[in-house]
This record gives structure tokens, sequence and C-alpha cells, in this order.
């Protein structure tokens, strides 16, 4: 029964291949050039110990797992200015890794010049993001969906994605790096974002020196110490509600809130998506790991310094329709911290940065 | 091949002993063979049979019975019982140990615990990954929050997850409810509230829990795939034993070991079972 089995398999495979072949070889513009069946070797995330104690599993999609081939061809294309319009900008243009992978922007300019309206936004640990809602406004619903947009954004990449594949698919590399990666050389914008996704989820930070502290590799400084009480405490600074914790080590709840900036909304951002307009001037929370790398801050950059942040949720609260109640100190401009409780918030944030994220060389453009 | 014989040979020995006259010998017992409690040699069916059936726990929530759904959220005016008029922004919770108990005595226990948030309909149901079996039951059980032993600091990956832990100079552990939300102060000023509730912080070091054990004794029959409705009133929170005026306590109640206690006694009247629907 079994070897019967294993005929008819191999029997269906032999046929399939001449058949291939035969297809081929009808062909006269083409080189016969059977396609060889390329399997991908699997690459799990590689989990840093905090994660791994601390959270459920990375999530990644089933119809796009993570492949040595696949991040390989992400990366390349991260790296690469092929995808935008007239060839000046990639990913990277606006995603360093040097500052966390976003700029020092406000506001990133797009290859004609014109200035976006959000702060581009770090890249790390998005293997965490339970709800799946990317962007500041959380308009993508997957990884994969947001990396589409970016290329044919006219203040970004500003290209088509007709013209990017025909770009790519012209390359004398990439459509053999898509037969590794996928099994085709047939490039479409969907295998393009699949890959970028892949790479980008390999983007992970987990080795600060408050990490270490909670794996009992390190020390903190008594001020970093103090800053995380105050961090933690209810009646001062109150930052756990939406910014994790010692044990919700993403240091985002990756939810959405109006924290307070304005008294007038001008960009709804949560609200443009759903229509609600209880979620008018509603942003994502950003992680709060390397903000020494991501200057400046907020949804729209409006902060350079860790120091004008830590200042608005001290005394610079506004109140609007649609602000958190967590936002309670509102009434008063906020939670009125002294000099010495902001230096020390501000030493314990900046131990939440990861010095070997930035320098990681699996993460550098090698193009 | 032998086995076929028997059998065969078996079958006509039943076939010939069912065109004998005598009496046939009555076994009482369950005849269905997809029952748990088949039993192969009973011939009359004394509805004894029991089946296993999966629960499902509804979490509803009400102001005084009028229901509350995600579209409240931020739009529908409350007034509690000290007269504070008052919007709910946010309401999360956290119900754990849920078991169920037999006419017989025994119980069923179900490991998992819900986070519930009013935002997310998906969280408002939980399919319990136990069987019950069929029968009738006597009682429902559950905790508000986590026992004192379930309450251990980053031990549930989902909710660290879900950010959901309570500060460790706090006593760590989770929080039981975040129900944040504004309400008009005396000066007729929007203000923030911050209903948030998990374990008393006495003084520094010392920590007192603050769960809240339901047991209800409710009569019913499980013949089908159930679900249960556990209810939460939320009026309850400020009315019953204490009334609760958001003027003298709306923020900064995490460190409130008053504050924490009395919303763990007016926390008993606040969650009843509903509708069992199968």
């Amino acid at each position: 029964m079994m070897s019967w089995r294993k005929y008819t398999i191999k029997f269906a495979l032999t046929f399939c291949v001449l058949g291939g072949l035969f297809a081929c070889s009808s062909n006269d513009s083409e080189i016969l050039e059977p396609e060889e069946v390329y399997t991908p070797t699997p690459k799990p995330l590689d989990v840093p110990p905090i994660l791994e104690r601390l959270l459920p599993p990375p999530s990644v999609p089933v119809d796009n797992p993570q492949t040595v081939e696949g991040i390989a061809l992400g990366k390349k294309l991260f790296f690469d200015p092929i995808l935008s319009g007239d060839g000046t900008q990639s990913c990277a243009s606006c995603h360093k890794p040097d500052n966390g992978f976003t700029d020092n922007n406000r506001f990133s300019t797009g290859i004609d010049g014109i200035e976006g309206t959000r702060n581009s936004m770090p890249i790390f640990n998005l293997a965490w993001n339970r709800d799946n809602k990317f962007f500041w406004d959380g308009r993508a619903t997957s990884l994969e969906i947001q990396a589409l947009e970016p290329v044919t954004n006219p203040v970004e990449m500003h290209n088509s994605w007709e013209n990017a594949i025909s770009s790519l698919q012209n390359h004398p590399q990439y459509p053999t790096l898509y037969q590794e990666a996928f099994g085709t050389k047939t490039i479409t914008k969907e295998l393009t974002a699949k890959a970028i996704a892949q790479f980008e989820r390999t983007l992970i930070s987990a080795n600060s020196p408050f990490d270490k502290y909670l794996l009992g590799e390190g020390t903190l400084t008594e001020q970093e110490l103090r800053g995380f009480q105050i961090f933690m405490d209810e009646s001062r600074g109150d930052c756990f509600h939406c910014h994790g914790n010692d044990n919700s080590p993403l240091w985002t709840d990756n939810k959405f809130h109006n924290n307070g900036l304005d008294a007038i909304i001008t960009d709804k951002g949560l609200g443009n998506v759903t229509g609600d307009p209880n979620h008018d001037g509603l942003f994502k929370s950003p992680s709060l790991r390397n903000l020494a790398y991501t200057a400046p801050y907020m949804h729209d950059g409006r902060f350079e310094t860790l120091d004008e942040v830590i200042n608005h949720y001290s005394e610079g609260l506004v109140y609007s329709r649609t602000i958190d109640p967590l936002m309670k100190a509102v009434s008063r401009g906020g939670v009125q911290l002294s000099p010495s409780e902001k230096a020390d918030l501000k030493a314990f944030l900046l131990s939440l940065s990861d010095p070997s994220f930035i320098a990681n060389p699996d993460f550098q453009n090698i193009n | 091949m032998k086995q076929i014989t028997i059998l065969f040979i078996f079958i006509l020995t039943i076939v010939g002993c069912s065109n004998n006259d005598e009496p046939e010998t009555e076994i009482v017992g369950c005849t269905d063979p997809t029952a748990l409690n088949y039993n192969p040699a009973a011939n009359t069916d004394d509805g004894s049979c029991t089946y296993e059936k999966n629960i499902t726990i509804s979490f509803t929530q009400n102001w005084d019975g009028n229901e509350i759904s995600a579209a409240d959220l931020n739009t529908t005016e409350f007034v509690n019982e000290a007269g504070n008029l008052l919007t709910i922004a946010r309401l999360r919770y956290l119900i754990s140990r849920i078991a169920l108990k037999k006419d017989d005595g025994s119980t069923i226990n179900f490991e998992e615990y819900n986070l519930v948030d009013l935002s997310n309909n998906d969280s408002r149901t939980l399919t319990l990954s136990t069987p019950v079996t069929t029968g009738e039951y006597t009682g429902i059980s559950f905790i508000y929050g986590f026992s004192e032993e379930d309450n251990i600091s980053g031990e549930y990956r989902d909710l660290n997850d879900a950010d959901w832990n309570w500060p460790t100079m706090l006593g760590g552990g989770y929080h039981f409810l975040q129900l944040d939300g504004t309400f008009n102060d005396s000066n007729g000023n929007i203000q923030p509230y911050n209903f948030h509730n998990g374990t008393a912080r006495v003084s520094d070091g010392i920590f007192e829990q603050n769960f809240i054990a339901f047991d209800f004794d409710v009569d019913f029959t499980i013949s089908d795939n159930a679900t249960i409705e556990i209810n939460m009133n939320i009026s309850e929170w400020f009315k019953n034993p204490l009334t609760w005026d958001l003027n003298d306590r709306s923020t900064d109640l995490m460190m409130n070991y008053d504050a924490q206690k009395d919303m763990q006694r007016n926390g008993k009247s606040v969650f009843s079972v509903g509708e069992i629907l199968q």
C-alpha cells in the first residue's frame, strides 16, 4: 500500500516535470530552463529571553512564515531605493538603523521634496502587536499591508506598484531572489510586501540596560531606579497604564489614546480611520524603547527632546473632548513633577534604549 | 476470520432468541451508544444517558438593568447613586476560577481566566475548554480578579501583553478592574475618573488581597451546549453599601487603601448570574 502510494507520487512528479519541460521547450524565445523547485529555509524569530519569559510568542502570519531567503530579500528591498519613483529613496531613508529605524526629522521628506504630516515611526518588536494595527492611526491591519503604502504615497516614495515591480523584474538579481524566497520569479507587490515584513519582524530590541537588570545580568543607577518608581507611581508619573511595565516589556500598550496635546484637534488620527468622532485625536502609544535614538517625539514630532515630552505630561496637558481619562491631571496641566523627579524619570526612560539594537550588523545596509 | 465466524454465530443466536417466546429479562440503563454511560447490556432506556456539552460564558454589563455595549462608550451618560453624571470611556475586568456545582455534590473547575474589555466583543465570550456532563446543576462560582495564590506578578503572558499588571509597589499581580471615564464635578466641570481596583496596599511592603469570590446557588439543567451569562451591574460599584461620590474620590485611587477596600465592599453586589441558554 505504502509503496504503491509512493509510486503514484513519483509518477505524478515525473509527469509534472516532464510537462514543465515540454511547456518550456515549446517556447522558442526563452532558453530551456526548468524552474528549480526551491524550498526556502525556515528561520523562526529569535526571541530574546525577556520577551520569551513575559510575553506570548511572536505573531507571524501563517501565509508569510519567516525564512532565511525571505528575510534576506526583505532586507535588500528595505535598503534599496529601487522602490521609489525616481530611485532615490528606500524604506531606510526614513527608517534608519541608527535612529531605531525612524529618522531624526519632525516630518520626513518624500522624493518630490514634499514633507509628510506625521513623524516617521520607529520599527522594532512588531511581531508583538496583537491588535495588528499599524501606522500612528492604525489604518493598516497587517505589517504586509503597511509595507505597501509608502511606495505609492505621493509624499513618500511616490511610485506606482506597476513601475516598482517592473524595475524589480528587470533587475539582474531580484527575480532569482524572489524565486529563492517564494518559489517564483514572477514579482508581485504582495510578495514584495511579504519579504519586507519578514525583515521587519526580525528587528527585535530587548537588550537594554533595563532588560539586563530584569534578567539579573546588570544593575541600574540609583537615579534610574528612582525614575522607574516615578513611572510606576499612579500619583506621580503614572506612565504604566499606556506604556508597559517591568512585566510588560514592550513599553507600549499598542492602543490608541488622546494624550492631551491640543485643545483643537486638527489631525483626527484614529478617528479618520474608524469614522467615530470619539476617536478623533487618538494616536497609537509608541514604545518607550530606544528613545535615545528616536527623537523627535509624538505623532507629529513636535517635541525635540525627552525633556519636552516629560514637561508635556507634567504641566503641558491640554483638554479636548476626547482626551483619555488617564490624563487625569489635565485640570492642573499635568502630574506636576519636580525638577529632580523629571531628571530621574528621564534617566529611567533612557535605560530602555538598546545600543546593541542599533549596532546589530544583521540590520545594517549591505547593498 | 475466526472472529467473524464467531460474530456470525452470535448474531444467529440473538435472532434465534428473539424468535423465542420466553419473556426477555429487562435490563435498564442508557441505551444510546453515543452517550458517556452507554450500557451495551441495557435494553430499556431509563433516561439516565449523559453527554458531554460545552459551556460558553457570556459577560454582559448593564446599568441598573439597561444593557451597556461598546456603543455606549464615551457617549451614554449615567447618573450614579451620588448623583454624579458620568460617561464610561473604558471598562476592563478580570474573572477567574469559574466553577459549576453538580447536584451530586461534585464541582467542575475551569482553568481559564478572562479579561473582559467592553470595547472588544471577542473578549466578552469565553468558551470553556473542559466539557461538562449533562444533568442537574446547583451552582456557579467564580472569582472577580485573581485569588491571592493566582495573583502572581508576570505569570500570565497574555495579561502582560495587555499591560494589565498592577505595580509591584502596590503588591503586584494584576489589575482586577479598570473603569475610566469622565464626570461632571460639583462645579459643573468635566473631570476624569480612574476607578481601578487590585491588591490593596496597607503600608510599605504590607498588602491585602482584594478579590471577591462569588458563589451563586442556581438550579439549572444542562441538556445541550449552554451559554451562561455573568452580569456586571456597573452602577453597583458606586452604590451598595457605600454611596461613592466621584467628587470625593475619582483619581489616584490605586494606592489608596480605603478606596481599594471600599471598591471590594461595593463589588460584592456588582455581579450576578443571568440567563442560561442552550
